[in-house]
């Protein structure tokens, strides 16, 4: 076969080129980044770490959906980041596959965790 | 043509060996370290869920959480996390910036670098001292 698949050859159709995860894993960054100042003013301006300051902060909806929004673009931005670790050390393709599938699932079922942790009843 | 000039250098990734004595530019110490603390933050994952569930299902999970986290080993656990997460948070900064544009100078690049590790590490002492009760 010629070389026909390199520079301005290159066969550009069908595919996002993780364009798409590039932009959710910046975008979930200045999520987490904001969620961090706010959560760090809320924990530096309570005069001591007491459960009944801590649990009333998370009490609040607004808060708890707050959480629950930076914690599920932790996910996504640990996945990215993850599958970017698997697809530059692992070689085999069926080991790969399968961390890659073991990280999705393990992040999935970390979001369930997060949602019962924030509302518990 | 000589002999000589046929025979090229060949240019591959590095070995696993080499790393040692490969010296990486300032840059690419962040780059890299970037990665190993996102990666100890991944596996640290349930850890920080664990404690904050513990935190909030009642008052007694809260004290009993203030507890496991006195143990020296938890301590140093948590202290090479606070170290995972500052380290990212601010090498995450920069290249955000980065992204951006900004500071992609091989100068500006490598005086972020030194920021970067001033700030992150400067910040993970005081998390130590903090955590081993010297104030």
């Amino acid at each position: 076969m010629a070389k026909n698949n390199i520079g301005v050859n290159r066969l550009t159709v069908g595919a996002h080129y993780g364009l798409k995860d590039w932009m959710a894993q910046r975008a979930t960054a200045v999520v987490m980044a904001l969620y961090t100042v706010i959560l760090l003013v809320a924990f530096f301006g309570a005069s001591e770490f007491s459960y009944e300051g801590w649990a009333g902060l998370f009490a609040r909806q607004w808060f708890k959906i707050a959480t629950f929004v930076t914690l599920v673009g932790l996910f996504y931005h640990a996945w990215v980041g993850m599958r970017d670790i698997w697809m530059d050390y692992v070689k085999p393709v069926s080991i790969r596959l399968l961390c890659q599938v073991a990280t999705m699932l393990w992040l999935i079922g970390c979001a369930g965790w997060a949602a019962q942790i924030l509302w518990r009843a | 043509m000589s002999e000589v000039t046929k025979k090229r250098p060949e240019f591959r990734n590095i070995h696993i060996t080499q790393l040692a004595n490969y010296r990486l530019p300032l840059a690419g110490l962040i780059s890299i370290l970037h990665r190993i603390s996102g990666a100890i933050l991944f596996l640290l994952l349930p850890l920080v869920l664990y404690l904050l569930d513990q935190s909030l299902v009642s008052e007694n999970t809260f004290a009993a959480m203030r507890g496991f986290t006195s143990n020296w080993f938890v301590k140093l656990i948590i202290l090479g996390l606070s170290w995972a997460f500052l380290h990212h948070f601010f090498a995450g900064i920069r290249h955000l910036g980065m992204d951006t544009h900004l500071g992609l100078e091989k100068q500006s690049s490598r005086h972020s670098s030194v920021v970067v590790l001033a700030v992150s590490l400067s910040l993970t002492v005081l998390v130590a001292l903090k955590l081993f009760g010297a104030f």
